[in-house]
């Protein structure tokens, strides 16, 4: 099956959700839906299940126009960000629950409740009420929902949001399992850059309301066609480096000059944006054709492993991510290091002009 | 040094006794001190052990009141609780409306209550009252709820509807509005009809609620005194006087200090053992309840 939007626009009020939305999802697929909150992923997810009417543009199934058609009408599944689940009905009836009501027999209702309980090891809690489960055991449950009718379109709206870091993890490398083995149309939200690169497939970037961008997702995380899609697609967001070339030499935040090599080599004299995300910057020399910049210190956050460094160089913000727990002293001079060959390279407007080199590893 | 040797936390928990004891303990001693008595003056008092007890509950007039007051009880239970949920799944869920119609049911919940009597007292009279004058001229109802046993029971069960329906209805609006919108999403995917949405979603939802309106309204329908008492005093006959009535009647219409005490006490345990009754059953449906 094929499921596209052509044109969408949604408009509430004065309020516009989605602005000349066109997108194409195959069978079989897995699509992320990457965007911070209010992008308008929720909404896109709503009109394509058929919850909401796009206020203009068209929705295609099979080349067979579906806009407006009710959400009873078509072969639709979704996971909400809530545990929804209802509340008087065991596990099992549950599961079931979207079977029955279409009428399916017993016998067919128990095998399929049963197969897809085991799927996502909840098969022991099948008579239990979702009151008496853990929040991952009732996310299962409404996935286990969601799996059991065998829709051709799933919409998951970022449905490990409400979990434990713990939990999120151990789902989605199940998930992942569980959607490639499906040859529906699997569409997913999320906010973090992350979790749409684990999970793979295609992606969309959104950004207030417009897809920005999309594609199988390594080659977006590579080559983010605009800075927006850099930033939305980078956590911390790609630090951005005002720039200016001129005479073979690029002035870094306009005050340090490097020569142009590597994939800098014949970019032509003007103003940009050097945009490098945050892991490439680092506390201590790496490698010997690293740039030595000084910057001040404005926060240090420790995350988990990890260690983000705020930093201001030349009026500019900075973000230095670096594996471990490392101090460094508020308002000091510290020197850190750029990898010069990770550096996308955005026109001063925001398109992508260059991006650096895949290497291995 | 032993654990049990250091007890100062006690002085800290001597406050909230010593409110206790003043607000709940003495009052129920006097009166548990009442009905074991009989005070004959000022200064000059019996002990009669359990006779007042025996009096009480031999006593047929008290057994009709408590009949009457558990068949009032059971009616307002079962027309306010769905007539609550019924409104308030209709109210509008947005908009100017929804406050406009909130104010427009709380304001019978905000008139005292001798007023409510007063106010059915003028409406329903059969010489000037709307209602008494609409239904006697216009539909030639002989509707008379001073004389009518039948018509002063009907007349005093609607105004306790009109006055206490509104309480039901706005606990279930508040249970209703606390249903995340993805529910019913949920539900319009897996193509659940409007009433398996009530009964899967809704009503298990709103068990919580329903649970306090229910023991709100059977304690308050219980122990009714004010508005009964204003609008019919208890009459025509006996046909009105409900438990709260007979008690007054007899602690400060005849001054039986005695047995109105012994009285007090049997209806606050059967209050108490009513509402423990209620809780226990209701909670126990109410496992479903995320």
């Amino acid at each position: 099956m094929a499921f596209s939007l052509s044109n969408v626009d949604k408009i509430v009020g004065k309020e516009t959700y989605l602005k000349n939305v066109s997108l194409t999802f195959e069978s079989g697929s897995q699509n992320v839906i990457l965007g911070r909150t209010l992008a308008g992923k929720t909404t896109l997810l709503r009109i394509m299940a058929g919850l909401d009417k796009p206020t203009k543009g068209k929705l295609m199934e099979n080349g067979a126009d579906v806009t407006g058609v009710s959400v009873r009408k078509r072969s639709v599944a979704m996971v909400y960000q809530q545990f929804v689940n209802y509340p008087s009905l065991s596990v099992y009836a549950n599961i079931a629950s979207p079977l029955r009501l279409a009428g399916m027999a017993k016998a067919e209702v128990d095998r399929r409740v049963r197969e897809t309980a085991a799927m996502l090891h909840i098969e022991p809690l099948l008579n239990r009420l979702p009151a008496e489960l853990s929040g991952g055991q009732q996310q299962r449950t409404a996935i286990a929902r969601a799996l059991v009718k065998d829709a051709q379109l799933l919409l998951l709206d970022e449905p490990l949001v409400n979990l434990d870091y713990k939990l999120r993890e151990e789902l989605r490398v199940e998930l992942q399992q569980i959607f490639k083995a499906r040859d529906s149309i699997v569409v997913y939200t999320t906010t973090e850059p992350t979790e749409a690169l684990m999970l793979g497939g295609n992606i969309v970037v959104m950004h207030e309301g417009r897809v920005l961008q999309s594609g199988p997702t390594a080659e977006v995380y590579h080559n983010p066609a605009s800075i927006s899609v850099a930033a939305v697609f980078s956590d911390p967001p790609i630090n951005r480096i005002e720039t200016r070339v001129k005479g073979g030499f690029a002035e870094l935040g306009r005050i340090l000059s490097v020569p142009l090599d590597g994939h800098l080599t014949g970019l032509p004299e003007g103003d940009y944006i050097f945009g490098v995300r945050s892991n490439h910057l680092f506390l201590n020399r790496q490698h010997e054709r690293d740039i030595k910049i000084t910057a001040k210190v404005e926060l240090a956050e420790i995350n988990g492993s990890e260690t983000f460094i705020h930093v201001i160089y030349n009026g500019a913000p900075l973000v230095v991510q670096e594996e471990g727990i490392h101090q460094r002293k508020l308002g000091s001079e510290i020197d850190i290091y750029v990898r010069a060959r990770k550096f996308y390279i955005f026109d001063a407007k925001g398109p992508l002009v260059r991006a650096p080199r895949i290497e291995a590893a | 040094m032993s654990k049990w040797e250091d007890n100062k936390a006690w002085f800290l928990v001597l406050p909230v006794f010593l409110v206790v004891a003043f607000s709940a303990i003495i009052p129920l001693m006097t009166v548990v001190n009442y009905s074991v008595q009989d005070i004959l003056g000022p200064g000059d008092r019996v002990f009669v052990g359990d006779e007042w007890y025996r009096d009480v509950l031999t006593d047929f007039r008290l057994h009709e009141a408590l009949w009457r007051q558990i068949v009032y009880s059971f009616c307002v239970l079962a027309i306010e609780v769905p007539l609550g949920i019924g409104v308030a799944l209709t109210l509008p869920k947005k908009g100017w409306g929804v406050s406009a119609c909130l104010v427009l049911l709380a304001l019978p919940l905000l008139i005292p209550w001798n007023v409510v009597g007063t106010i059915w007292v003028v409406f329903s009279r059969p010489d000037i009252g709307l209602t008494g004058v609409t239904l006697n001229n216009l539909f030639g109802i002989p509707y008379n709820f001073t004389a009518n046993p039948v018509h002063s029971w009907l007349t005093v069960l609607i105004m306790d509807v009109w006055h206490w329906t509104p309480l039901v209805i706005l606990l279930c609006y508040a249970g209703l509005r606390a249903i995340p919108e993805a529910y019913y999403q949920a539900a319009k995917i897996d193509g659940a009809s409007r009433f398996a949405v009530f009964r899967y979603i809704q009503l298990p939802k709103m068990r919580g609620v329903l649970l306090i309106a229910v023991l709100l309204r059977f304690m308050d329908s219980f122990m009714i005194y004010t508005e009964p008492f204003v609008l019919t005093g208890g009459g025509p006959g006996n046909s009105t006087t409900f438990l709260s009535q007979y008690l007054t009647k007899m602690a400060v219409g005849q001054f039986d200090l005695g047995p109105a005490a012994a009285f007090s006490l049997v209806y606050f345990l059967i209050i108490l053992l009513f509402s423990y009754i209620f809780y226990t059953v209701i909670s126990s449906f109410d496992k479903g309840e995320a």
